[in-house]
């Protein structure tokens, strides 16, 4: 309870003190540049007398002047598709004891990716480890592994893995054999049996990899992309913001710190300290780069769920 | 020239299609249509007109494709290691296991394709290729694969080129193009010399080659995690059971070509006692590995592997599964034990048991497994659980199955199914390396 408590007290202020929203803007580059070789780096037209508060990667605010914050996304001439963003390496924690199953998470990635056909790329698993133990909701994403499994057997390079941690998938060079979707061992890799039939405003754009499913490609495999174009513009993936629970934090495992969709930041170590937390199949070697945390001292009733879950229904289209 | 050895060549010479021949060249022709038009509208519509899902991810086009690659293995086994070890009664089989191989490897490279979700794209393989994948590993092994096994089939042919030639010098067009394809040959000492050690050098190469191609192709299952996939027995398991594929199909074969064109004088009854047992033999051995496959995972039973087996043993898959061990695998064995299973009718029948126990096999190695993925199969419709192929599906691997047929028949139309050449030497109707 006490520790509860003063997680609570911790967040509001966390909530408060920190209105610069995601730490995503501030890398590690950053604090180097506040503490010492900034010279150059004060191209901004923000007086020095503004300062701005940052949190360091345990957890402390501090105040800086603004003309020592250069932004991230400011350097995006040099974002390469294929690279990632520099300086970055996206993790993801899911909190099981949050989960009731709401399925916004999946509505809102498969609105925003235009998804038509029957298979989401996020998936909510209905769980029990065995008889005894308790059920629980598991929202399962493309794991992004730092030792991944599709990418390796690709005949194309058609999947790859970039620097910042994400694995995508280039549909304009698939050849869709499919022998990704036989190589993941968490089954999030879906194919496009047949048109996939977007409509003309997912068809309008111009494709790329880092904003997969639009448009989508006939015979060739799509998943989740952790949202770059999200990340490029400084905001979360769809399924963080749009859970109504906070069941996801995203973030960046240099800054050490995740934040979830109400804009609270954790850091990351302390996190999966305290709430013990784990890797899907860690035994396969595979790395993922999504943490979840166990259900335990849940926040929310495990039956609430059952009333949104069909065993065999398919996903809801938009 | 002994009246002997001009009705060897009168025997061997190819011959033209009698009306069942039309009518068996028709009917293969009329399925590898339809398939094409099924073809014609998957490309249209997508791998939506087959039954595969985003769990049974593959489907009968991959098990066909082992399947192609399990029997043309057979060349390699017939001609080069019964070659190697000196064996002579083979010589009335090597051709038949060649042509056999020739047509299996090449109907594996368009079944892969047909698989494919861009075929269009199938370029991107030599652009884009990257050698830590198991699919470019596949893809060199069997080119160079189809290439050594057409060489094998082509040297040997040489001589036989000449002497029928010679033999169809009344009709001029026919015997240019014989004579064209025969290179030159004249049989003098120079060239058997270069013809005997190209063979032998093609024997010895021909044999890790197609090791490798089907060693490939059971590593395109074992690099994943699957249950039922990861096994490090799953190379010399494939190999095994290749050879009994391949060996069923050269006894189907050789039956029906020593029916059709009356062969018996070459094809006797001693070769298929001897093939008999040599699939006796090859049964036993995959038995063997299949033991080693299934025995040790069902002794531990871990919980992925346990549903899997549970699917074969009792499941969903149980009477596939013991038809394919009992049908295709035991009761060929226990046939084949006497000495009247060995005759060349009732090892015939034996032997589609074994190939069409072959096909299922593959079947039943591909399938079972997709449908017992780590995490639990939800939130897909309940159809997505369970994998049928469609019509569209059957009619398109029919008609690989049938271009492989029609392969094997054309080659047969046009070249001696059985080496002229060698077996008159063997049989001394001409002097060894001379002048004919």
């Amino acid at each position: 309870m006490e520790h509860e408590q003063q997680q609570q007290t911790r967040r509001k202020l966390v909530g408060k003190g920190l209105k610069i929203g995601l730490l995503t803007a501030a890398g590690g580059a950053l604090l180097a540049k506040v503490f010492g070789q900034s010279g150059k780096a004060k191209s901004n037209s923000a007086k020095s007398s503004e300062t701005v508060e940052l949190m360091s990667t345990d957890g402390t605010l501090m105040s800086v002047p603004a003309s020592a914050v250069s932004h991230q996304h400011e350097s995006k001439s040099a974002y390469n598709p294929r690279e990632g963003f520099p300086n970055r390496k996206f993790v993801m924690v899911v909190d099981l004891a949050k989960c009731r199953n709401a399925r916004k998470c999946q509505s809102s990635c498969n609105k925003n990716h235009y998804i038509t056909g029957e298979n989401a790329w996020i998936k909510i698993y209905k769980m029990q480890d065995s008889e005894r133990s308790a059920p629980y909701w598991q929202p399962t994403l493309c794991q992004h592994c730092d030792e991944p499994p599709c990418v390796k057997v690709c005949p194309v390079d058609a999947t790859f893995k970039r620097r910042d941690g994400i694995v995508l998938i280039d549909n304009n060079r698939c050849i869709g054999c499919r022998f990704c979707m036989a190589a993941c061992p968490y089954s999030v890799r879906v194919f496009n049996w047949s048109e996939p039939w977007q409509g003309t405003f997912a068809e309008q754009y111009e494709y790329t990899p880092d904003y997969a499913g639009v448009p989508s490609q006939r015979g060739t495999v799509d998943k989740c992309d952790f949202c770059p174009h999200m990340i490029d513009k400084g905001e979360m993936p769809h399924c963080v913001s749009a859970c109504p629970n906070d069941v996801f934090s995203f973030g960046d495992l240099y800054e050490d710190s995740v934040t979830n969709g109400s804009g609270q930041s954790f850091q990351l170590s302390k996190l999966l300290k305290d709430r013990a937390g784990y890797r899907l199949m860690e035994n396969l070697g595979t790395q993922p780069s999504v943490y979840y945390l166990p259900p335990s001292d849940r926040v929310v009733d495990f039956e609430e769920g059952l009333k949104n879950y069909t065993e065999f229904e398919s996903v809801k289209k938009h | 020239m002994s009246s002997d050895y001009d009705r060897l060549v009168s025997d061997l010479a190819p011959q033209k299609f009698g009306w069942k021949g039309s009518v068996w060249v028709s009917f293969l022709i009329l399925i590898i249509l339809i398939g094409a038009y099924c073809y014609i509208q998957q490309v249209r519509q997508g791998l939506v007109v087959t039954d595969m899902r985003d769990y049974a991810l593959w489907g009968i086009y991959i098990s066909n494709f082992v399947f192609f690659v399990a029997v043309s293995l057979v060349g390699s086994l017939i001609t080069a290691i019964l070659r190697l070890s000196d064996v002579k009664w083979n010589t009335p089989l090597t051709r038949i296991s060649e042509i056999i191989a020739v047509a299996a490897v090449m109907m594996a490279g368009v079944t892969i394709v047909i698989d494919m979700g861009r075929p269009d794209r199938v370029l991107n393989l030599f652009i884009h290729g990257r050698l830590q994948s198991p699919i470019i590993w596949d893809l060199l092994v069997v080119n160079t694969y189809l290439v050594i096994s057409l060489l094998l089939l082509y040297y040997p042919l040489l001589p036989d080129l000449k002497i029928l030639s010679k033999y169809f010098q009344k009709k001029a067009k026919l015997s240019k193009w014989y004579d064209r394809f025969s290179l030159n040959w004249t049989g003098n000492a120079k060239q058997h010399k270069i013809y005997s050690n190209a063979t032998t050098t093609l024997s010895i190469l021909i044999i890790p080659v197609a090791f490798a191609i089907h060693t490939v192709t059971a590593w395109l299952f074992e690099t994943t995690y699957r249950p039922g996939w990861d096994s490090t027995n799953f190379g010399p398991y494939f190999i095994a059971g290749a050879f009994v594929a391949g060996t069923g199909a050269v006894i189907a074969v050789m039956y029906v070509l020593s029916k059709v064109y009356h062969l018996e004088k070459y094809i006797t009854a001693d070769h298929f006692d001897k093939m008999a047992k040599i699939l006796v033999m090859l049964c036993l051995v995959y038995l063997y590995f299949n033991i080693n496959e299934y025995l040790m995972p069902t002794y531990k039973s871990t919980e992925e592997e346990a549903g899997h087996l549970r699917s074969l043993y009792t499941g969903e898959y149980s009477w596939l599964f013991w038809t394919v061990i009992f049908g295709g695998l035991i009761l060929p064995v226990i046939v084949l034990l006497f000495r009247k299973g060995r005759k060349p009718l009732p090892l015939f029948i034996v032997s589609l048991a074994v190939v069409l126990g072959a096909w299922w096999k593959r079947y039943i190695i591909v399938v079972p497994t997709l449908s017992h993925p780590f995490l639990p199969i939800q939130g897909v419709p309940e159809s997505w659980r369970h994998y049928s192929p469609t019509l569209m599906e059957w009619m398109i691997t029919l008609a690989t199955l049938a271009a492989a047929l029609l392969i094997i028949t054309l080659l047969v139309r046009f070249l001696p199914v059985i080496p002229i050449h060698e077996t008159a030497e063997e049989r001394k109707l001409i002097e060894p390396s001379s002048n004919n």
